[in-house]
């Protein structure tokens, strides 16, 4: 196992290249989870709002009949 | 292809193809991982830090490829108007960049040990920085508008214009001295590279494909969420506006 992690001397620069490869790759990823998250949330919130502001208008519409 | 332009059968199409590219590259990466520090051999040469290969290639033949897609994506909204096309160019931009920045800091952490420098300021290194920058530039350049189409449209003339670096890239080993090795799987003649360590490169690649596809599938879905909204706000101002006239009027 310590051969292994030691990749023949060259431990730094192997798990280096893997280390940051991990890391990139997984920041990307949960940039974008949350991005679309956020739009999701976004957009959710603000069809609601118009369906509500709808419901008032015709609730209004109703009352002055 | 105008089937697609369909906001609507895109997103159905891109439910059923997540999962699958989520599998593939999971199942991908568990393997090809355990390929490239396991199994594959040491290099008779470069001892283990060959094994930076199979991180940096793969990731150099991304780099490569989304900007090819970018560039696609570009002519069909420059010329075709096609709806989605801007869509897709915006999401791959930030992908292709972070894979061709992996592709410069690995080959910087190869470099070192086996050039004896982290970096030349050759052909093969100085275009992929190039590579890089165009990404940038292209992210930049679709957000530096108001306007999102205008956006869009500087956004795609850059891409396209920036085609003429990619065969730069490929055959910078051949017409130049440089330190980086030629190629030795996509060349004429066949791959010159051994077998156990062909099967990691193509793991790997395929675990990046996986990877690419559920990034740009999510953040397509996105960008279209957030045009949606643009568009019912812009819907809910006019209504507003509309109801404040004929009060005033009224």
């Amino acid at each position: 196992m310590a051969d292994f992690l030691a990749m023949g001397g060259y431990a730094a620069f192997v798990w280096s290249a893997y280390g940051v490869t991990a890391l990139v790759l997984a920041g990307l990823g949960l940039a974008t989870v949350l991005s679309a998250r956020r739009a999701r949330a976004a957009l959710h919130e603000a069809e609601q709002q118009i369906q509500g502001r709808r419901r008032t208008s015709r609730a209004q519409a109703r009352a002055q009949r | 292809m105008q089937r697609f332009a369909n906001p609507g059968q895109f997103l159905r199409l891109a439910a059923v193809v997540q999962p699958w590219a989520a599998g593939v590259g999971a199942v991908a990466t568990a393997v090809g991982l355990y390929f490239a520090l396991f199994l594959s051999p040491a290099d008779y040469q470069q001892g283990d830090t060959v094994r930076i290969m199979y991180v940096h290639v793969p990731a150099a033949w991304m780099a490569l490829s989304i900007y090819l897609g970018l560039a696609v994506a570009a002519a069909l909204s420059l010329v075709w108007k096609h709806p989605l096309a801007d869509v897709a160019a915006r999401a791959m931009a930030p992908i292709g960049a972070a894979f061709t920045a992996l592709c410069l800091i690995t080959g910087s952490l190869w470099g070192q040990p086996m050039w004896g420098t982290w970096w030349v300021w050759d052909a093969r290194l100085t275009s992929v920085l190039v590579l890089f920058f165009l990404y940038l530039g292209h992210i930049a350049l679709a957000n530096a508008f108001d306007d999102a189409d205008r956006g869009a449209r500087a956004a795609a003339v850059l891409a396209l214009v920036g085609v003429v670096n990619l065969p730069i890239i490929k055959f910078s080993v051949d017409w130049w001295n440089t330190l980086h090795q030629p190629a030795s799987v996509m060349r004429l003649g066949g791959p010159t590279i051994h077998g156990a360590m062909l099967a990691p490169l193509l793991l790997m690649w395929a675990a990046y494909m996986g990877y690419f596809v559920v990034v740009l599938i999510t953040r397509m879905r996105t960008e279209l969420a957030e045009r949606r909204l643009r568009a019912l706000q812009l819907n809910a101002e006019q209504a507003t506006r509309m109801t404040a006239s004929a009060v005033e009027a009224g």
